[in-house]
Parts: C-alpha cells; sequence; structure tokens
C-alpha cells in the first residue's frame, strides 16, 4: 500500500456505523511514549533523530503489527502529501510543518496501520505518538487495540518510565499514563439552538478541552467537536475512559438529541428549509469553498439523520467532509492548485458524488 | 486565529481580567503558565509546598539572594528554557526540576502528585541505567562533533553492552 491509494477511499473511522453513529463521528486515543536513554525530540539533534527514527522504523514494520504497516517518511514527502495526511487525520498539523530548528527537513515517519485504525508518528513531540481511531462510540474497542499496541511495543523497547511521575514525556501536561481520549461529535443543534456554550462551559468545570476538526487551534467547522481529557496524571486509564463512556459523551449526546427534537417540534418548517438550501446549493453550485461545504454538509448530516430527507447516505457525506479538503481534492480530480480551479472542482466532485 | 499565551507560543487556554486600582488587568495564558499562576486552581490557596518553601528561604536568609538557575545535568536544559518552550530536554529532566515540577504538576493535573495505572510489564531499564545510556550517549555525540571516532567506537561497544545486559 502507497501513501497515493490513501485518496482513493476514506479510512474505517469515516464509515458512519458505528455505535451512536448519527452523533458521535469517531473515537480516538493516543499514548505518548518515548524511548529511555535518549534526549527528548525538541533536545535531540539531527542524527539522534535519525537514530531514534531508524530504531522505530525496524519496530513498526517488522510485521508485530500487522504485516501491511505503510510507513511513511513525511520528510521526504511534498507539502501536498503531509497535508493529505493532516486531512486524513493521520499526523498532526505541526507534525506535518516540521521542526524549524533543525536545518532541512527534520526527521520523521508515520507508521499507518490497515485500514487507517492506527497511526504512529515517530519524532513529533515525543518519540512516539501512538493513535488509534474507531467510527462511532467505540472508547472500549480503541482502548484495547492501543493498549496491545504499547505491550507490543514495551516487549522490544525502553519507555522512559519513573515510578513517581509515570511515562515521561516532553510536555510535562502528558506525563503519567500519556493518554489522551478523544471524541469527535456532529452537535449541528447545539450550535443552531445556541446551546453548544454550555456544553463548552461543562467540559471546562470537568478538565476537558473541546476543540475543532483539526484540533488545537481550529475552528469548529462543520459543527464538528472533538472533547479530550486534559488531566493525565494521578487517574487511571480505566478510569479515565468511563468518565467520557459513562458520564461526558452520554450527557452530551442526550443534550444534542434534545435540541434536535426541540427544532422538529417547534420550528419544521425553519428547519427543512435549511436542509433543503443545503441539498440545492450542493447539487446546484459550480464553484464553493471548504468551509462553505463543511457548512452546508453539517445540515445535509442532521437532515440524514433526522429523517427529513433520505437522497443521500451518511457514509457519502462523511467521505464528502474528507474529500472535499484541499490536498484530498487535488489528488482526485488533478485540478490546479490555484483557489478559483480548486472550488470549480470541488462543486464538480459535490454533484457527482450526490448523483446530481 | 486563537490567542497565543502571552509567556510562550502555545495556544492561550486560561483567560482572566482584573481590575486592579482602576485599571484593567487581562491574561491569556496556555495550560502551562495557567497552571503556575494558579489560574487554574478555582481555590486560590498557595499551594502548602510553596508556602514551606517560601518560609524557608526566609528564615535562612536566602530570600533576597538570586537563586541559582536549575540545569539538567543530562541534557544542558536550564529550568528556565523549559519556562519558556513548556518542553524538558529529556527524561533526567524530572528528577533534575523535580521540586519546581511538583508543585507545578500538581496545578496542572488536578492536584494529583503521582502516576497511577499502567506501568511497562517488564521490569525495563532502571531509572540508574537509563541515566547512564543517557550520560554515555552525550559523551558519543561530543566524540563525534570532534571527529574522535576511535573513542566514539569504544562508547558505541560500551552503550550496546549496557542495553543489551537486560
Amino acid at each position: 500500500m502507497s501513501i497515493h491509494q490513501l485518496t482513493n477511499s476514506a479510512g474505517e473511522w469515516l464509515r458512519g456505523n458505528g455505535p451512536h453513529s448519527d452523533i458521535v463521528i469517531s473515537s480516538r486515543i493516543r499514548l505518548a511514549r518515548n524511548l529511555a536513554s535518549y534526549p527528548f525530540v525538541n533536545a535531540a539533534n539531527r542524527r539522534q533523530r535519525f537514530e531514534i527514527l531508524n530504531r522505530c522504523h525496524e519496530q513498526l514494520t517488522n510485521g508485530r503489527l500487522g504485516d501491511d504497516v505503510l510507513w511513511v517518511d513525511v520528510a521526504a514527502g511534498t507539502d501536498e502529501d503531509r497535508q493529505l495526511l493532516v486531512e486524513r487525520h493521520l499526523i498532526s498539523r505541526q507534525f506535518a510543518k516540521g521542526d524549524t530548528q533543525i536545518e532541512g527537513q527534520a526527521p520523521r515517519a508515520v507508521a499507518v496501520g490497515s485500514g487507517e485504525t492506527f497511526a504512529i508518528m515517530v519524532n513529533e513531540e515525543d518519540h512516539l505518538r501512538v493513535q488509534v481511531m474507531r467510527t462511532g462510540m467505540q472508547l472500549a474497542e480503541a482502548f484495547s487495540q492501543i493498549d496491545h499496541i504499547d505491550d507490543v511495543l514495551e516487549s522490544s523497547m525502553d519507555f522512559a518510565y519513573s515510578n513517581r511521575w509515570g511515562y515521561l514525556t516532553a510536555c510535562p501536561t502528558n506525563v503519567g499514563t500519556g493518554i489522551r481520549v478523544s471524541v469527535m461529535l456532529h452537535l449541528p443543534a447545539l450550535k443552531l439552538t445556541g446551546e453548544i456554550e454550555k456544553v463548552r462551559r461543562a467540559a471546562r468545570d470537568m478538565h476537558l478541552a473541546v476543540r475543532g476538526l483539526f484540533g488545537e487551534g481550529s475552528e469548529a467547522l462543520g459543527d464538528l467537536y472533538q472533547v479530550s481529557n486534559q488531566t493525565t496524571l494521578g487517574r487511571n486509564e480505566r478510569e479515565i475512559l468511563a468518565d467520557f463512556e459513562s458520564s461526558i459523551v452520554p450527557q452530551i449526546i442526550s443534550y444534542e438529541q434534545q435540541a434536535r427534537h426541540a427544532l422538529v417540534r417547534q420550528r419544521p418548517a425553519a428547519l427543512d428549509d435549511r436542509i433543503q438550501r443545503a441539498w440545492a446549493i450542493l447539487t446546484h453550485a459550480r464553484m464553493i469553498t471548504t468551509e462553505e461545504v463543511l457548512g452546508l454538509l453539517s445540515q445535509l448530516r442532521l437532515g440524514v439523520n433526522l429523517g427529513r430527507i433520505d437522497n443521500v447516505g451518511i457514509r457519502t457525506i462523511n467521505e464528502l467532509f474528507l474529500m472535499t479538503q484541499p490536498a484530498h481534492l487535488q489528488r482526485i480530480t488533478g485540478c490546479e492548485p490555484e483557489p478559483a480551479a480548486r472550488r470549480e472542482a470541488r462543486a464538480d466532485l459535490i454533484r457527482r458524488r450526490l448523483g446530481a | 486565529m486563537k490567542r497565543k499565551c502571552d509567556q510562550c507560543e502555545r495556544p492561550a487556554t486560561t483567560h482572566s481580567v482584573e481590575i486592579i486600582k482602576g485599571q484593567k488587568i487581562e491574561k491569556h495564558l496556555c495550560d502551562l503558565h495557567a497552571a503556575e499562576q494558579g489560574l487554574t486552581l478555582k481555590a486560590t490557596q498557595q499551594p502548602i509546598n510553596e508556602l514551606l518553601d517560601s518560609l524557608v528561604k526566609i528564615h535562612s536568609g536566602n530570600a533576597t539572594k538570586p537563586a541559582k538557575e536549575p540545569v539538567c545535568e543530562h541534557c544542558n536544559t536550564s529550568y528556565k528554557q523549559f519556562r519558556e518552550q513548556s518542553l524538558l530536554g529529556c527524561p533526567g529532566c524530572y528528577a533534575a526540576f523535580e521540586t519546581q515540577l511538583s508543585s507545578l504538576l500538581e496545578r496542572a493535573h488536578e492536584g494529583a502528585t503521582h502516576h497511577v495505572g499502567k506501568a511497562p510489564r517488564r521490569a525495563g531499564m532502571s531509572e540508574q541505567r537509563q541515566q547512564q545510556l543517557m550520560h554515555l550517549r552525550k559523551r558519543l555525540g561530543e566524540a563525534v562533533t570532534v571527529e574522535d571516532y576511535e573513542l566514539a567506537a569504544r562508547l558505541r561497544d560500551e552503550i550496546h553492552k549496557v542495553e543489551n545486559n537486560n
């Protein structure tokens, strides 16, 4: 499998058929790990970074994590390749940009598992950032996979660990378990009714972060929100997971459901108007920006989930969220990179996919 | 674009406005610097260990002398550098800055002082051996820089020996 084949379909986490998939887009968990006896990435020189990279390459591609692990040398790729990986949530934006303090492209890579169920960044902020992704609300499944990957890795690598602080990480906000549990939620009704601020406040009180589609610093485009834990020390992995499974996520799901029901009951015409207008624009526009598409797809997704429109399936909508992003669009349609050409290619692609 | 922390490049997550003598003072801080200033705590009491620290300093007459900036002997990262970048230099920094990090981490992690949860299944490397290897790798780097390849080869052998002696 090569990076070029990645664009042909969406990762499994975008299938849209997991539990609570009307509201929960995906569940993801990441672990931060560092090799003992090496400096952290930011303090490592070019030679040490290559050494870390080579050690990890051997361990990640020796077949113990599956036969079809795709190793992508992120430093060797083009800007478009890196953007593609960001859009697929396989690497972070910071990782794509690289470390500007290192001369040339900083040595770094990502190992991608079959079906994109896991991705392991090497030489990001920590030596290893292991990430597992699942469609819908499947944190327990995601945790058992990531725990297994961690066991496999630690059987042949020594991770920096202290009895007091747990797994040692470059930034002490990740120290301890090194775990970040993150759930991506589609909350169009809470956004429409203006109650999303309540969710933000409640999350903050519970020491959770609420971010947009692409993590830190990104806006909540397409009414997509990521909720994740911030505390990694003093609570074990299962306690952190249990918070999400039995309290946080069910609560937000129930808020969103109430808001959706209220819209159907109190403002059915206004709701249908939004949904039908979204459909009309998506199936007739000749030029369209990513931002506008995300907003319209969000309305359409809401309409399908509420049974107000049945012209299209959730999977197609989920895939369009991805395929209309700049690097994907360029790879799929071969369009010119100018904004105007892109807007035109984007509109064509959407009309084709929606059968218009 | 999200606002950056007043004191570093990380995104600001804690925002506060205070009115002091009619002057409006806004603060926008990242999680680390907010924790350091106690802004993420709802109660504003000073942690007991800091209180003790400052008391000890006053009584031993050290309060006015500038404290020596702690530096990690393994990677030469200073505590000041850590404060600027929010990133530590190596696993050894946790021991080198233990005093400073204790109260910082307590505030960043809802009062936690110790790890609870998964530990590497096999005994792994002792902290002492981790540090020994860090030290050898540092010397290896220096040997390569001055092109002393004989010493570098010897150090490489030694590293292999320590690594495989599990």
